[in-house]
């Protein structure tokens, strides 16, 4: 099992599991990210790479083990975590009946940023003309942007971001990953999950299917032919 | 507070946009009460004996419409992902959600009840006790409605299911919102059913909110 050793670092994760209906998805994991580092999520469908983000994020309790901020105090309180990630998952979050303009300062303005930093950020992703398009006009690659408009929101230092490249197109890939550089070098961190090889600088991969336990799990029992798929 | 008031500023702004949900609770409520009369017929002590409760009847079913997508919306788009990371508290996130769907469900239905109470011939002594039964009682429907909501996230057939868990618990506040109404029809004093309502919201919202948050952070996992 490759623990990625790095002293003095401020998040952390301890001998995580998963179980998700009734299978263990992974178990042992650990990491820690010190400021400024960034670990690539990888492995198959199905390895637990969104179940680790939403645990890091705190939506998903762990079956066993933890996570702690610089490194040896007990798990902050949730509303001090929560200011301090930054999440943004599968699922957009953006309301078609809602301008783009609305839609990220009602995150921003929950979060205590005011309008003139949603404006920017729409600029920043190459939306600042669509402020006030209604997002049931939007493509699936702008509802993206406009979701991930939040990380220039933001000053959040732990991004936990799944696929964020999806449905981009390579120029937005490019800028996004320019993003995770610049917050990296401001001493932000990031947890990634991702099928591809993102420019984000160097990076500890962590790859979920060392941990799945096989003799237990559905994946190594279950070969898929043509009459399933 | 500005949580709070950032919730409901959304939501509102949502519901003027997409109006329909507020139109089909009234259109449903006020078809409702029409049809008792074409069913029972022109007998106008019977329908005022019996208006009351076919309001309150009424308000009760159309209340009920609007909960399932209370949440549930926000649910399949991951908004409710995003609000649980970005809210304080998430009793504060259910207390806005609540006020914004009594406003947008309630109160319209609540201004347009005394139209269809003269369409049962409740007189006009008994009107006025009726808005105030619908002001006191429709919040704790809604706040026991966020429970129901929040419980059913992602179950299939959420609706019907919800109108099953809910309507038991909305018993209490259909009997004496009714019998308010009923007692000033008789010249009796319609205040200690009316405390009694005043009770039952009080105790509602400040119990509710808690039972409801729990059952967000359940179904967000």
């Amino acid at each position: 099992m490759s623990t990625p050793d790095v002293s003095n670092a401020p998040f952390s994760a301890r001998d995580l599991s998963c179980i998700r209906g009734g299978r263990i998805v992974f178990s042992g994991v650990n990491f820690s990210l010190a400021p400024g580092s960034a670990i690539l999520l990888t492995g198959p469908n199905g390895a637990g790479k969104t179940s680790l983000l939403r645990m890091a994020a705190g939506l998903l309790p762990a079956a066993a083990g933890g996570f702690f901020w610089d490194d040896l105090e007990p798990p902050v309180e949730r509303a001090a975590h929560n200011a301090r990630i930054l999440y943004a998952g599968h699922a957009e979050a953006v309301k078609p009946a809602l301008t783009v303009l609305e839609t990220v300062s009602c995150w921003a303005g929950l979060r205590g940023y005011g309008r003139n930093a949603s404006r920017d950020a729409l600029d920043r992703v190459g939306l600042a003309t669509l402020a006030d398009t209604p997002a049931r006009f939007l493509s699936a690659g702008q509802r993206r942007r406009v979701n991930l408009a939040r990380l220039f929101v933001t000053d959040a230092v732990l991004w936990l971001l799944d696929e964020p490249g999806t449905a981009l197109d390579a120029a937005t890939r490019m800028s996004l990953d320019a993003a995770i550089r610049d917050h990296r070098e401001r001493g932000g961190m990031a947890l990634i999950a991702t099928h591809g090889t993102p420019d984000v600088g160097p990076a500890v991969a962590l790859a979920l299917d060392n941990f799945t336990d096989h003799e237990a799990g559905f994946a190594s029992s279950y070969e898929p032919g043509w009459a399933e798929l | 507070m500005t949580e709070f008031l950032h919730i409901l500023c959304r939501e509102l702004r949502l519901a003027v946009r997409q109006p329909g949900d507020t139109v089909l609770v009234l259109a449903f409520f006020v078809l409702g009460a029409v049809v008792f009369p074409l069913a029972i017929g022109p007998d106008a002590g019977l329908l005022q004996r019996i208006a009351p409760g076919i309001i309150w009847v009424m308000a009760l079913f159309a209340t009920l419409l609007g909960f399932d997508r209370m949440f549930a919306a926000d649910l399949e788009d991951g908004s409710l992902d995003e609000l649980v990371l970005s809210m304080g508290s998430l009793v504060v996130l259910v207390l806005a959600k609540a006020a914004a769907h009594w406003l947008v469900t309630a109160l319209p239905l609540i201004v347009v009840a005394p139209l269809a109470a003269t369409m049962l011939n409740l007189s006009n002594g008994g009107l006025g006790v009726l808005v105030a039964t619908l002001l006191l009682g429709t919040p704790t429907l809604t706040l026991i409605g966020t429970i129901g909501a929040a419980l059913t996230l992602g179950a299939r057939r959420g609706g019907v299911l919800l109108a099953l868990l809910l309507l038991p618990l909305f018993v209490p506040v259909l009997i004496f919102g009714s019998t308010a109404v009923d007692a000033s029809l008789h010249s009796e004093s319609a205040r200690p059913h009316m405390m009694l309502l005043g009770a039952m919201l009080l105790g509602a919202l400040a119990l509710t909110p808690w039972g409801a948050a729990a059952a967000l952070r359940q179904a967000v996992e």
